[in-house]
């Protein structure tokens, strides 16, 4: 191991699945594009694409697990995978900042400007008068009616439970790989992929409630907007990682993985930790305060 | 099954042959080939943009183009120079070299490699099809500030989306590097022995990864807002189209910054090799660079000073854009320390390493005046403001990247360059460069606007003049692509040192080098 190391660094050979992965996000997004335009086939596109992006990952992810297995990646190949993975979760959480970001800025400057305060009281006076600085808002021109807001302390809280809860549970099936014990390993991972599809169950009956009871859309003006684009893409990273542990799951049951080399499990419990630690900011910053 | 592959049967020092050896390559130097050609192409592509918005505004009046048109060409100019020309060069150079500098036999994750590339041509199809299109190209400048960019016809949802894409591509190329730079190097190979190339592409591609998803985001807010009813941007709803200033510009300034970080890396490794002297002040100069990094993140919105922000805003914006000129002023002193009493030659990188110094100078100084707010409602959206990004971006990144060629091309080729042929290059590149972007300034002062297409009389004499420098800058790019063509294809061989004053791992490899290297790491002293 060690130093010499360095010497067996898997370069691999030429590979098809990048470009298969090119021409699939390619596909996709026409399809998205035409779709939204209204130009027609968009929508076949846009499938089609999206089962290519499916088969592509199916693909290159195979051909890495295979080549794992076949003991070609070494600890400093490991190394790669260890920054690789970290960076990508910082990369993702600086997305979550643009939409944070416009949250802050819209309730700390842009409703209060409206509101007349500091040098804007004309801005209030001679464009929206009746407008007074509240949270949550729709705007002043009642954007989408009235509406009602998401309570904090339903099921965001038990949702915030659940999250907390299998971030444990993966913690514990960690442990499990460690000791070699895979019973604790499957039983820890099956958890908490179920309480991640609970979450993910939770969170659609809450947005169908907002929608059909609480009026409250996409279209509720910045609280609606902000509200729906966090925790939006907040559900579809954890779409992603729930995916990701039962990747993990099947993996395990097939036998995969040692306590010394399994990194493609903490990977996934690293971006599951990652959405848990979003949700507690959406659920602090969206849901309470 | 594939267990039987596992022999060392992957490291064939012959490439595959034929054009799939091209699509499927994992190998460092292939994709960094990719990433140059690509670039030069969109050089030129973006290139031509800039000759039509030239050759429009030779004379006031409207003559050649429609006003959407050069409306559609400053923004795509705009886009294809930044994310097609000058950021895929940098990434091809940081392909090709960092792996060489540092001991390693490839780049840290060779397939993830190959996407980053492969994902440009896709990403240039969707963006540069917006010309055909209904409503034509977007055509609210590069920024997309909203309202006006709402309106973009069928092109608005292709733009965000190629931006998602060339995004998705400089993210998982700057992991890579990063990758790379902090897990392949040689033993012995410690931080603060990496050659000064290899430390500015580190810092950059943290910037990178820390702005690409913030932009991601910015262009996602703009898809809600223009299809799913959001009011991010929107008033009426309590959004605000100032905030997507706030939030395009938290990305924009470190984007600039990507656009130079590598471009100092190359002149740092350029003028100590024709000063014949090591570098002065190595340390001070990744210090330096990563201070100008960490200012880039808290400086955004001098870019909006006259938008309306708080007089609090504007002072702290104003004072921490001051501050970056003081790590720039280290750069520019250690490179001219660097020359002091050396033997200086003055081949053909030498020269644009020499006009970069001087001329990048001038283009951070008039950014000096820009950081003034007070000053900067004068200079705001005029072409003061186009004269001092094109000196920083063309004799700063561009020249840089050119100086990098005509330093690097011999060791790729094995074949010298046609340094007569550089030198007649690199005259009439910085005498055109400087007669098409200096008059630029007296325009910008006496208040001639940015991205319009007709202008009052008086402007006359210095557009007509700024027009010529275009044409003879553009066309003398044309001298550029041959000696290029001609270097690949034969010239005196090059020796393994290639210059004399040369230093560094890259220059102990053949000229060329073979298909992998460092397959045993070296040891470094």
């Amino acid at each position: 191991m060690s130093s010499t190391s360095h010497d067996g660094y898997y370069v691999p050979h030429g590979s098809y699945w990048p470009i298969t992965a090119s021409v699939a996000v390619f596909v996709t997004m026409l399809g998205a594009a035409n779709w939204l335009n209204g130009s027609g086939g968009g929508s076949t596109l846009f499938v089609i694409g999206l089962i290519l992006v499916v088969f592509m990952m199916f693909g290159w992810f195979g051909t890495v697990v295979k080549e794992s297995l076949a003991g070609r990646y070494n600890a400093q190949v490991d190394r790669s995978f260890r920054w690789s993975m970290s960076w990508f979760i910082f990369s993702e959480v600086m997305f979550f900042a643009a939409f944070f970001g416009a949250l802050y800025y819209a309730r700390t400057f842009s409703i209060p400007w409206l509101g007349g305060e500091g040098s804007n009281a004309m801005t209030n006076a001679v464009l929206w008068p009746a407008f007074e600085t509240v949270w949550p808002t729709n705007g002043p021109a009642d954007l989408g009616g009235a509406y009602q807001i998401m309570g904090t302390w339903g099921l965001p809280a038990i949702n915030t439970l659940i999250l907390l809860t299998s971030g444990v549970t993966i913690t514990w099936a960690h442990w499990g790989l460690q000791k070699n014990d895979r019973k604790q390993l499957i039983r820890g991972l099956a958890a908490t992929v179920l309480l991640g599809f609970t979450f993910l169950c939770v969170q659609a009956y809450e947005y169908s409630h907002a929608y059909h009871a609480l009026n409250l859309t996409l279209g509720s003006g910045i609280y609606g907007s902000t509200f729906f684009m966090l925790t939006g893409f907040h559900g579809f990273h954890v779409t992603i990682g729930a995916i990701m542990l039962t990747v993990m799951l099947v993996r395990s049951v097939r036998g995969h993985f040692t306590p010394e080399h399994h990194f493609a499990f903490e990977a996934a419990s690293w971006y599951w930790h990652f959405v848990d630690v979003v949700w507690l900011g959406l659920f602090i910053f969206v849901y309470w305060f | 099954m594939s267990t039987d592959a596992i022999a060392h049967d992957d490291h064939h020092d012959e490439p595959a042959k034929g054009l799939m050896r091209w699509v499927t390559t994992t190998n460092h130097k292939d994709i960094g080939t990719l990433y140059l050609l690509f670039s030069l192409l969109m050089f030129f592509v973006g290139g031509a943009m800039a000759l039509v918005i030239r050759a429009e505004l030779f004379q006031p009046g409207l003559q050649l183009v429609d006003p959407h048109f050069f409306n559609q060409m400053t923004t795509m100019h705009a886009l294809v120079m930044i994310f097609g020309a000058v950021m895929p060069a940098f990434v091809g150079l940081a392909n090709w070299l960092i792996p060489m500098m540092i001991g390693a036999p490839d780049m840290a994750l060779p397939r993830l490699n190959n996407w980053s590339f492969w994902i440009m041509p896709f990403a240039f199809t969707l963006l540069l099809a917006t010309l055909f299109m209904d409503g034509g190209a977007p055509a609210s400048g590069w920024t997309i500030y909203p309202p006006l960019s709402l309106q973009t016809g069928d092109a608005f949802p292709f733009l965000i989306f190629a931006i998602h894409f060339m995004g998705i591509s400089s993210v998982m190329g700057s992991i890579n590097i990063i990758a790379t730079i902090l897990n392949m190097r040689a033993p012995g190979m410690s931080l603060m022995k990496m050659p000064l190339f290899v430390w500015t592409w580190l810092i950059t591609a943290y910037l990178l990864i820390a702005v690409m998803p913030v932009l991601a985001g910015a262009v996602t807010m703009l898809l809600t807002d223009k299809f799913f009813a959001t009011s991010f941007f929107n008033a009426a709803g309590g959004g605000d189209p100032v905030m997507f200033q706030h939030i395009f510009w938290f990305f924009g300034h470190p984007e600039v910054y990507i656009l130079i970080l590598p471009a100092f890396g190359i002149i740092s490794q350029i003028i100590p090799t024709f000063s014949r002297k090591p570098l002065f002040g190595y340390a001070s100069m990744v210090y330096a660079t990563a201070s100008i990094a960490f200012l880039s993140f808290i400086v955004w919105a001098h870019h909006m000073f006259t938008v309306g922000m708080p007089l609090a805003g504007e002072l702290f914006f104003m004072y921490a854009t001051s501050l970056i000129a003081v790590p720039t002023g280290v750069k520019v002193f250690n490179w001219v320390a660097t020359m002091w009493k050396g033997a200086i030659t003055f081949e053909t990188p030498m020269l644009f390493a020499l006009a970069f110094v001087v001329l990048f100078t001038i283009g951070g100084f008039s950014g000096l005046m820009l950081a003034m707010a007070p000053a900067d409602f004068q200079y705001h959206d005029t072409y003061f403001v186009v004269a001092h990004f094109h000196y920083v971006l063309v004799p700063g990144a561009i020249f840089a990247i050119m100086a990098a060629v005509y330093y690097w091309l011999p060791k790729w080729t094995g074949h010298m360059i046609d340094e007569s042929l550089g030198r007649k290059h690199f005259w009439l590149s910085v005498i055109g460069v400087n007669i098409l972007f200096f008059p630029q300034h007296f325009l910008g002062l006496a208040g001639m606007p940015r991205r319009i297409p007709d202008y009052a009389l008086q402007f006359a004499e210095f557009n007509a003049l700024s027009s010529i420098g275009a044409f003879i800058f553009g066309l003398s790019q044309l001298m550029f692509l041959w000696i290029v063509i001609k270097t690949i294809r034969g010239g005196q061989q090059a020796s393994d040192q290639v210059w004399e004053g040369a230093k560094g791992l890259e220059w102990t490899l053949p000229s060329p080098p073979p298909y992998h290297t460092f397959e045993t790491a070296p040891e470094i002293k």
